[in-house]
């Protein structure tokens, strides 16, 4: 149990043996993906036939490294400008939501913070599709009775984009929530009775304040946004998102490519965890 | 009483977009998904309210079938879930300090920070016939010769498992965190044997977050998309996989809205009543996850 | 000094202000001045009102009748940011985000004052506080001590007529909070703002103020200097309140006697003109003498023969509980720093004597 009572040894070591191998189921499959990005072989098994730079650097007849294949390329820039305008919106209803949450009174506000949490307990498929056929739905009325041909409710990035957003922006919300609830609204009233106007209360206390949990849901709603696959996958049109090539490639069977993009995903958000994580004791 | 209540017109403002977001993404397109499961294309561009959508579903054992083997499926993986996760959990919330401490809840975040799409990647290469674990298991001897080892059942339930691990170790583990060590001790001196403490003392106190994490486990799996599919191949049977087809390669709108609403209500219902059984509110038990 | 004998320009007049919650009255129909200069405390248990009171000044809340008027003018649609009064928060409130020298420049920052300006001016406010040299810190490298200071310190360098502190010494152990009285004490005495000081501890109220006010149930019980409060209380509240006593609840029997309910007949002074009716009777421990002989007690009004029931040794603080002997009345005596009577022994019999004037009725 607890390091404070007696524990028999075999207990000790059989909880030890547990945890170890968990940690392995946890980490295996993330660790042949690393270890296959560098095997000289075409196809991502067994047997290793020594490392290579190829599925990163190369360019040759069969083998296309992950910086020369320009679909690859194309679509990681198409995930980023998505993931750039999800996180933009979001963190921005965010904040504003974490206010109407903490600091206003008004009717309905239950329910507006019940429905606020719906998106989250939507199946992520669920949503891409009701937004598709809504979207659509809109489109066509448009079309039939006045002959305009909105393209942005068609399939495709503005669509993946509110899908996206219509979820992660929940989470932001909380992330900043969360924070504001633990502001002590005396700061306010000291920088209010130091002569401060609201707006510069705003801007000097209160925004500096929430500063650390708007940088991380930030953070979190680009990862995320980034790594969304099932509402994706409902909403997109000819431009592919990084996952939904990935997973048209896996299907037609794997290459170390995949395994090279997938190393290059999982050091950039190693990093970017890392970086939230080192932030933190200062905060504290 | 309180001078910083935001006035109305910034109350306006802050309300407006929030309304907008709820309204246009969430609340119209699920009104809109409803009204187009409840009606039959009868001819090129005309409709009439109908019940067919929901009548094939009863009608045709696959589709009810699939349905019923998601839920199970589902319902398997998170008490698999669960009671894996709970030991490692108590192991990183109560016994492992400092620096393992931190080590052991990074490596726990990992494999959620890496994409769905390098999870099943890495499955694949582990279990797929020619990969590591068939191999490895034909070298030392236990198989005469490589053996396929996706598209079985037991291969969904990993990855579905596997996927959702994170989710239920965090609110165990903030909800482990916060017994005091003290309680098991005084239970201890008062003489209490190690099962007697686990049920009478450890799992009420952790049952918020037992409650929250296989929630919000079951909820994922339910509407898990990529795992079953890639891991199960074509024998998955998988109900979003249904949604899916019927909406975007068959084009059957009025079918697939019909799917995504018994989905959504089956979904709705199991949360409802795993909250109810363990008596906890919605927003709570989100907020712990 | 009597309630209106000042000469000095009033910085701060209460006129007839209340505030109504709807359940209770917070504040109820009070009136105040405060005096340019002085140290003004207004002392009451928590729920006497007084928070709400010093909110209201600091315009926080508004009052529902009444007006405020600081340095002359009435704050009556004055927002709070534009008032010339400062406060020194319960928790202080100092940002944590800044460093000690932005928060000291903080409201120099909101007049529009130069960055060179504000540093100096902020640099020269620590000094005067005793904080030479750290406005780089952060917040939370400070002291309790320290930080009370620099929340001192960001207020005064506004230079306002009138700096509000509401119980900054709350938070602090109690060896810093006796040294932060002296201190606050000291700061107020040289920098010569206007001090409104709230708490519910005597002892600060007693020891920093020129004078202080006692407020109970959103109304002033009585206003006067710490000597005035402490030695002639105008209300049974007031004399239960500021400093120790013996409460003897009982009724009067004549214009210079009570009778306490346990039997007891007392020689008293009372506060009121009456000569019946119920009263309490007030005996603070350290006026009571206490002797082993009955002659050196002689020259008192009442003279009692006690038992000693408890010693409470405290150093210097050291009380004795005594039963009287025919009604059984329990007394709290204060034993003489001396040392004298520290040997005392349960069941032993001693003397008290009390004289008339030292007994405190108030029609109850």
């Amino acid at each position: 149990m607890i390091p404070s009572l007696p524990d028999s040894k075999l207990l000790t070591r059989g909880r030890a043996l547990y945890v170890s191998l968990f940690f392995l189921f946890l980490l295996m499959p993330l660790s042949v993906v690393a270890v296959f990005a560098f095997n000289n072989s075409l196809f991502p098994t067994p047997p290793w036939k020594g490392f290579t730079l190829d599925w990163f650097i190369a360019n040759t007849g069969d083998r296309t490294g992950l910086f020369f294949d320009s679909a690859l390329l194309t679509s990681i820039w198409v995930s980023c400008k998505v993931a750039f305008w999800v996180t933009v919106l979001s963190v921005s209803l965010g904040i504003g939501n974490a206010f109407l949450l903490e600091r206003a009174q008004f009717r309905g506000k239950g329910l507006l913070t019940t429905l606020m949490l719906v998106p989250l307990v939507i199946p992520g498929v669920i949503l891409g599709i009701s937004i598709l056929a809504f979207a659509s739905q809109i489109a066509n009325y448009a079309y039939d009775a006045w002959g305009l041909e909105l393209e942005w409710l068609r399939p495709g990035l503005p669509l993946v984009v509110a899908g996206q957003f219509s979820y992660i922006v929940t989470i932001a919300t909380l992330t900043i929530a969360a924070r504001l609830k633990r502001f002590d609204e005396s700061l306010e009233e000291a920088a209010l009775n130091l002569g401060a106007t609201r707006f510069a209360i705003l801007r000097t206390i209160t925004l500096p304040y929430l500063k650390p949990s708007i940088i991380g849901s930030a953070a979190v709603a680009f990862l995320l946004s980034f790594e969304n696959f099932n509402t994706t996958l409902m909403l997109v049109g000819s431009d592919n998102p990084l996952t939904v090539l990935m997973y048209g490639r896996m299907r037609e069977g794997a290459s170390p490519v995949l395994n090279a993009v997938s190393l290059l995903l999982m050091a950039v958000s190693s990093i970017a965890v890392g970086m939230m994580y080192l932030r933190k004791p200062k905060q504290a | 009483m309180n001078t910083l209540t935001p006035k109305r017109l910034t109350l306006y403002l802050l309300l407006a977009p929030a309304i907008l977001w709820l309204l246009l993404l969430i609340i119209l397109p699920h009104v809109g998904m409803g009204m187009i499961s409840f009606r039959e294309r009868i001819g090129p561009g005309e409709f009439a309210g109908s019940l067919k959508q929901y009548r094939t579903f009863f009608e045709e054992p696959l589709y009810w079938n699939t349905f019923v083997r998601t839920a199970v499926m589902s319902l398997i993986a998170t008490i698999m879930a669960l009671v894996m996760a709970f030991p490692v959990a108590w192991t990183i919330a109560k016994v492992a300090k400092g620096r393992l401490k931190a080590l052991m809840l990074a490596a726990t975040l990992l494999p959620f920070w890496a994409s769905e799409l390098v999870r099943t990647l890495g499955w694949l290469i582990l279990l797929r016939g020619s990969g590591v674990i068939p191999q490895f298991l034909a070298f030392i001897g236990v198989t005469d010769q490589p053996v396929e080892l996706l598209y079985h059942d037991a291969t969904i339930l990993v990855g579905l498992i596997y996927s959702s691990l994170l989710f239920m170790l965090v609110p165990l583990i903030n909800a482990l965190e916060t017994l005091d060590d003290s309680l098991i001790e005084a239970a201890y001196d008062l003489g209490g044997n190690r099962l007697n403490i686990l049920r009478k003392i450890i799992i009420p106190h952790a049952a918020p977050g037992i409650a929250a994490g296989s929630i919000m486990v079951f909820m994922l799996t339910l509407g898990n998309y990529l795992t079953p599919v890639v891991l199960g191949g074509k024998s998955s049977m998988w109900f979003t996989e249904q949604i899916y087809t019927q909406f975007i390669t068959r084009f059957n709108w009025e079918q697939g809205a019909a799917f995504a609403f018994l989905l959504l209500g089956l979904s709705s219902v199991l949360v409802w009543l795993g909250l109810k059984i363990t008596g906890q509110r919605f927003a709570d038990a989100m907020r712990r996850t | 000094m009597q309630t209106s004998s000042n000469t000095a320009p009033i910085d701060l007049s209460v006129q007839e202000v209340s505030k109504h919650y709807t359940n209770f009255t917070a504040v109820n129909r009070l009136s105040l001045d405060v005096p340019k200069g002085s140290f003004f405390s207004i002392l009451g248990p928590s729920g006497c009102g007084k928070t709400t009171l010093l909110r209201m000044i600091a315009g926080f809340i508004t009052p529902d009748e009444g007006d405020i008027v600081i340095g002359g003018k009435s704050m009556r649609n004055v927002a709070p940011n534009r008032r010339p009064v400062n406060m020194v928060f319960q928790h202080l409130a100092l940002f944590p985000m800044m460093s000690v020298g932005e928060n000291v420049g903080y409201g120099l920052a909101r007049r529009g004052l130069t960055k060179g300006e504000i540093s100096k001016k902020a640099d020269a406010m620590l000094e005067r506080v005793g904080l030479p040299g750290i406005a780089g810190k952060r917040i939370d490298q400070l002291s309790g001590g320290q930080k009370q200071r620099v929340a001192i310190a960001r207020s005064l360098v506004l230079e306002p007529t009138l700096l509000l502190l509401d119980e900054p010494l709350g938070a602090l152990d109690l060896k810093l909070r006796e040294h932060m009285k002296l201190e606050l004490k000291q700061l107020q005495n040289e920098v010569g703002t206007t001090f409104v000081y709230i708490t519910h501890d005597q002892s600060e109220a007693l020891v920093m103020s020129d004078r202080v006010a006692v407020m109970n149930k959103g109304q002033f019980e009585q206003v006067g200097t710490p000597q005035e409060l402490y030695y002639h209380p105008k209300t049974a509240f007031v004399a239960g309140f500021v400093g120790n006593s013996n409460r003897l609840e009982g009724v009067l029997t004549n214009a210079a006697e009570g009778k306490t309910a346990s039997g007891l007949t007392l020689a008293l002074t009372p506060t009121q003109p009456a000569s019946s009716g119920a009263t309490s009777m007030f005996i603070r421990p350290e006026t009571i003498a206490l002797s082993r002989q009955e002659t050196e007690i002689a020259s008192f009004a009442n003279r009692l023969p006690c038992k000693v029931e408890t010693l409470f040794f405290d150093g210097a603080n050291s009380t004795v509980q005594v039963k009287e002997v025919a009604t059984g009345t329990q007394l709290h005596v204060a034993l003489p720093h001396t040392g004298q009577h520290s040997d005392l022994v349960p069941g032993e019999t001693v003397f008290i004597g009390i004289r008339a004037e030292h007994v405190q009725a108030f029609q109850g």
